[in-house]
């Protein structure tokens, strides 16, 4: 079944460089990074402004995708499955052959510039890395998102589209938005524990935190950051949510194979 | 040999199949026809594997279906619409199900040459017409030669001339002793290519038989007619 899935991924990796827009989304990357070592010089400045954009972007980009994916290859996921393949390893194929492209334009395309700009500076090489790492870890959790997604609603488009917009509106604005409400409300009970737990479940507040923590820019990353490293300090922190981001790089991919696994297509 | 016990299944509170018995000979062409709705591609897709049952058991050559996928090596389907990745290659896509199966395929060559495919085999799915997206369809079904063939409304797409072409071909698997089902809108077109024919209405077998005995029954010159007449007879 190994060689089936490796047939699988080298596939959908051919399909999908042959589709320009991944090269494009790797070159939105490219001119992001290029221009920020133009302006700032290079150094923590670029990393900094690259993981703002890349927490907002890929999100929705990885999980737009993931639903667009499922939607359009209804007839080509028929035809998979009715040869003579078991859905667990078509569906890890499909999933990893969708989210590792895209993470591989992501990663070129920010860190080709570095081969202009004369590398890493001293300092930033452990900034650098986490940026890359994190984008990484959210790409894969977002499109297990949108395939959960489009295996939930099937047959129901619109409400799918409207659920990932809504999830992504929900963890990218709306979360930090509702824990600073929460906090002014009851500002006078002691809350930090519930807001660091609440914090947790949210994948894009987990990325922020670590780049927070990472920089030492607390004051940049909203509310829930600032608590967060107050509360935990550097390695603490880190180790706490880069768990919790591994338990989130397994939730969707999980729920989305245990649908896919007893679907009616 | 294909052998069905009490297949039910429900979508909701909509049971679309309620309780199937067949029993399908090797080497048996059937036509399998209905309204819309009625469960005929449930039916076959419950055979596939691509819909799980609530119940009843299916197995092909007696092997049971129950979590075996193994079973479709000896399956060919070729499903209505085949709209498959648009930017992949026709000739990659073969290659890719060639791989999949980890199986050499035996008439691709054959089928390219029928159907006209050469000219094809090296654009993107997406500038192909539906015509020859139906025939890229039909040889993936066809060029391993498994021994049982799905075909669901297969010359729906199909010019006059692709559509003859495939019949002829049709009418060589036949020949070679496959087990065959069509389903279709076109009663002259399954009167043509299967000698039985299987009517579902409402998710129950209401006849499944030769045709010459159906129309013998009815009184019918036609298949279109028997079948309308069956139609016709729960309201009497």
């Amino acid at each position: 079944m190994m060689k089936i899935y490796w047939k699988i991924l080298q596939n959908e990796f051919q399909t999908l460089f042959r589709a320009k827009w991944v090269l494009g989304y790797g070159l939105i990357f490219l001119l992001l990074t290029d221009t920020l070592f133009r302006f700032a010089g290079g150094g923590t400045e670029v990393w900094v402004s690259v993981s703002n954009i890349m927490l907002l972007l890929i999100p929705i980009i990885s999980l737009i995708y993931g639903i667009l994916y499922i939607y359009q290859s209804r007839d080509y996921l028929e035809l998979l499955l009715t040869q003579p393949v078991n859905r667990p390893t078509l569906f890890w194929g499909l999933y990893t052959g969708i989210s590792a492209p895209l993470t591989v334009a992501f990663i070129i395309g920010s860190a080709l510039p570095l081969a202009w700009h004369g590398g890493l500076s001293e300092g930033s090489a452990s900034q650098f890395f986490l940026v890359l790492g994190l984008g990484s870890m959210l790409t894969f959790i977002f499109v297990g998102l949108g395939f959960l997604m489009g295996l939930w609603f099937y047959d129901d488009k619109i409400k799918g589209f409207g659920f990932s917009i809504v999830i992504w509106l929900f963890m990218a604005v709306i979360y930090d938005g509702l824990i600073m409400v929460i906090i002014f409300m009851f500002g006078d009970y002691p809350l930090e524990t519930g807001i660091i737990a609440v914090t947790m479940l949210n994948p894009m507040d987990l990325a922020r935190i670590l780049i927070l923590i990472e920089f030492d820019i607390s004051a940049l990353m909203g509310y829930t950051g600032a608590i967060f490293n107050k509360f935990f300090g550097t390695s603490l922190g880190t180790l706490a949510s880069f768990g919790m981001l591994s338990i989130w790089l397994v939730i969707p991919a999980w729920a989305g194979l245990r649908v896919f696994r007893k679907k009616d297509f | 040999m294909i052998q069905i016990n009490n297949l039910k299944k429900a979508f909701g509170p909509h049971q679309v199949l309620k309780g199937i018995d067949l029993d399908i000979p090797e080497g048996q062409a059937t036509g399998v026809v209905g309204p819309n709705g009625a469960g005929k591609t449930t039916l076959i897709k419950t055979i596939l594997g691509l819909v799980k049952s609530d119940s009843g058991d299916i197995s092909i050559n007696d092997i049971h279906l129950n979590g075996n996928y193994d079973y479709r090596r000896q399956i060919g389907y070729m499903p209505q619409h085949a709209h498959y990745p648009e930017q992949m290659v026709v000739s990659d896509l073969f290659q890719f199900i060639e791989d999949l199966r980890e199986e050499e395929s035996v008439y691709k060559q054959d089928l390219i040459d029928e159907f006209n495919l050469e000219p094809e085999l090296h654009k993107q799915l997406r500038v192909l017409s539906g015509g020859n997206k139906q025939k890229v369809g039909a040889t993936l079904a066809m060029m391993f030669n498994p021994s049982i063939l799905f075909f669901d409304e297969p010359t729906a797409g199909l010019d006059p001339h692709s559509s003859f072409i495939f019949k002829e071909r049709i009418e060589k698997e036949k020949e070679a002793g496959k087990t065959m089902f069509i389903t279709s809108h076109i009663m002259s077109e399954l009167e043509q290519l299967v000698d039985h024919v299987i009517f579902i209405l409402e998710g129950e077998i209401k006849y499944y038989g030769r045709i010459d005995d159906l129309l013998k029954d009815n009184q019918q010159e036609r298949l279109e007619g028997a079948i309308a007449k069956l139609m016709e007879e729960p309201a009497r």
